[in-house]
């Protein structure tokens, strides 16, 4: 039984990780099949290092997914607070099912219904240009936002309301109290909020694809190249993105798991 | 250790965006137009096919970067994936785009449309390197709206070794039994259709629907042959063997044959499609000076040698078929001698009843 279990997680792992693994193979092929591994080079991480369309498509994808990241997560935070204060029940249920919907809607309806939007305030209130960053930008807090919500209302509801009441009573205003002993109550729901918007943000296509106008994000401009060829610098630059967000997580694993030692450590006292 | 997680990433991110074109070294450019920054600080954003500009790669000349150093205007350089994609974008409005590169049938519908804006040749001083065959167009009779930026044809590539040896030069191959599952044709439907309506001797532009519909009975019978409709997957499938023949552009042909040595090609003697990818600038166009100044550095002969190495398909330019330091030069695929040209037809803008009408067929194909 024990074997049946391992050969399952393994045959998991597999299917989770094979394709990255070879992604990251051949990335350092010398040629540019993805069949027949010609030999072992650096080349395609050198060409990528020069292929500077992709890397401003990369630059504005950060860009967009770190400030989409921040203000979703702030304005998220507020709302979750907002919601989990709400008295009337009724009020409560409707605000959330509102909440949740953009995130059941299909991609291409949200994609679609946005653009329609922009174009339609564009044109009432008379700009010339207006799909570009700020739309692409609202377009991603826009999806963003109930994501980080449901992460952070969980938190809120373990809280214990008394808490930011004695806080009040100990002389806190009411603001001190909210960032001295809610927020960091609530904060491991805020990072994992801020973490899946900024994920989900760097690899929107659809959404993106009828929002840029002239601000071309990366899955846009790599979606771009499948009428001729995807070229291998493509999964150098996966590799890199991949890397790095393993060896970020496997950090973040290291320290959280430090300070909640850290913790226990004073519980103990 | 959140800020610190926070810091790290924020590190990381800051690292990856400045990463940027390091490295590249500017060419020496032999310029026969004048350039000069009066338009210096103004911003000029190309929309154009993925992966159809020389920018740097293997050390060619990166086009945008030597405009940039020329003329002080920012090139903002963005892609599509079809002219399609690139119509839509431009009928949504709520952007504007200085220049496009659309194929031909896509330039008659933007210039039906009214959507296109004439370019003053005057301006265009390298306009003269245009070869004649590519001037007066039937989408631009007057030349007034396009300027020829590539060309191509549709041609059939072959794996000499799995179809063993030369084969019949005609579209009845991807119909042929014996090479049953090794065939490939297009996955869309007017480069499909072509194939079948060539062997049916038919005009590609017919509004006849019973012409349209015996290609697709054709197609249908053709399906038990065939392995795949691809696009781009074709690169790997001829690469590495796992398909036999297949139509595609004769300029994609010669990147393939470097990989694989053993794929050959040929012009069907029934006849094929030719298409012109041509420079436009559009009505909503905000830097209509910067424009005209692009269009002409694009037909620079050492710009367009680059772009013609780069892309592997056929010049309009007779600065790059005449220049012997070409990787391309007097290559018979893509510059076949007089008469070894293949009986060529140009894609139009169809009426939208017929192309409704293809398309819908064209779902029942693929369904069938």
């Amino acid at each position: 039984m024990k074997i049946l279990s391992r050969i399952y997680i393994a045959l998991i792992i597999l299917f989770l990780y094979a394709p990255i693994a070879v992604m990251v193979l051949f990335s350092f092929n010398s040629s540019s099949s993805v069949w027949v591994f010609e030999g072992f080079s650096a080349k395609w991480y050198s060409e990528l290092a020069m292929d500077d369309s992709m890397l401003t498509a990369l630059r504005h994808t950060l860009i967009i997914a770190a400030l989409s990241a921040v203000i979703s997560t702030v304005l998220g935070t507020a709302a979750a607070v907002g919601i989990s204060a709400m008295r009337n029940r009724i009020a409560k249920k409707l605000v959330m099912s509102v909440t949740q919907i953009p995130m059941m809607n299909a991609d291409i309806v949200t994609g679609i219904s946005l653009m329609l939007l922009f174009i339609f305030i564009g044109r009432l209130i008379g700009l010339r240009e207006y799909l570009g960053f700020h739309t692409v930008l609202i377009a991603h807090i826009t999806f963003n936002l109930p994501y980080v919500i449901l992460s952070i209302l969980p938190k809120l509801r373990q809280l214990d309301p008394h808490l930011s009441e004695a806080a009040l009573d100990l002389g806190c205003t009411p603001l001190k109290a909210f960032f001295k002993v809610v927020v960091p109550s609530i904060s491991t729901g805020i990072v994992t909020g801020f973490i899946m918007a900024f994920t989900l943000s760097l690899d929107d296509f659809v959404i993106s694809q009828f929002t840029y106008g002239t601000y071309q994000t990366l899955p846009t401009f790599i979606y771009s190249m499948t009428k001729r060829s995807v070229k291998p610098d493509v999964y150098a630059l996966s590799t890199i993105i991949f890397v790095t967000v393993f060896v970020l997580l496997i950090l973040y694993n290291i320290l959280q798991s430090k300070s909640e030692k850290k913790r226990t450590e004073t519980k103990s006292y | 250790m959140k800020k610190y997680f926070a810091f790290l990433l924020s590190a990381v991110i800051l690292m990856l965006a400045s990463l940027s074109g390091c490295g590249y070294e500017y060419a020496e450019l032999e310029l026969r137009g004048t350039y000069d920054k009066s338009l210096e600080g103004t911003e000029l954003t190309v929309y154009n096919w993925g992966e159809y500009l020389s920018l740097g790669e293997d050390g060619a000349i990166h086009v945008n970067k030597e405009f940039e150093k020329l003329t002080g205007i920012k090139v903002n350089y963005i892609t599509f994936t079809s002219n399609e994609t690139m119509y839509s974008q431009l009928k949504a409005g709520g952007t504007h785009y200085d220049i496009i590169i659309p194929s031909d049938y896509m330039i008659q519908q933007l210039i039906n449309e009214n959507m296109l804006q004439k370019i003053d040749m005057s301006k265009i001083s390298n306009y003269d390197l245009i070869k004649d065959d590519y001037k007066k167009l039937y989408f631009d009779p007057n030349d007034e709206y396009s300027v020829p930026f590539n060309v191509g044809m549709v041609g059939v590539i072959y794996n000499k070794e799995l179809t063993g040896g030369e084969i019949e030069h005609s579209w009845n191959v991807l119909w042929d039994e014996k090479f049953k599952d090794k065939v490939l044709n297009f996955d869309n439907p007017r480069d499909a259709f072509m194939t079948a309506q060539m062997i049916l001797g038919q005009d590609l532009n017919t509004t006849d629907k019973a012409d349209w519909d015996a290609a697709a009975e054709l197609l249908k019978e053709g399906k038990s042959n065939l392995q795949a409709y691809v696009m781009d997957e074709i690169f790997n499938k001829m690469e590495t063997g796992v398909a036999a023949i297949a139509p595609y552009y004769a300029g994609d042909y010669l990147t393939m044959k470097e990989v694989n040595p053993d794929l050959e090609f040929f012009y069907p003697d029934e006849g094929t499609n030719i298409f012109v990818d041509s420079i436009c600038i559009p009505n909503n166009a905000e830097n209509y000076d910067a424009a005209l100044m692009y269009i002409n550095f694009l037909l620079e002969p050492d710009i367009a040698t680059a772009n013609a190495e780069y892309l592997g398909y056929a010049s309009p330019n007779t600065a790059v078929i005449e220049n012997e330091d070409y990787a391309y030069y007097q290559n018979e695929i893509l510059y076949p001698a007089e008469e070894d040209m293949p009986k060529v037809q140009y894609y139009h803008a169809l009426d939208s009843e017929t192309t409704k009408y293809y398309e819908d067929l064209w779902m029942e194909v693929k369904l069938y």
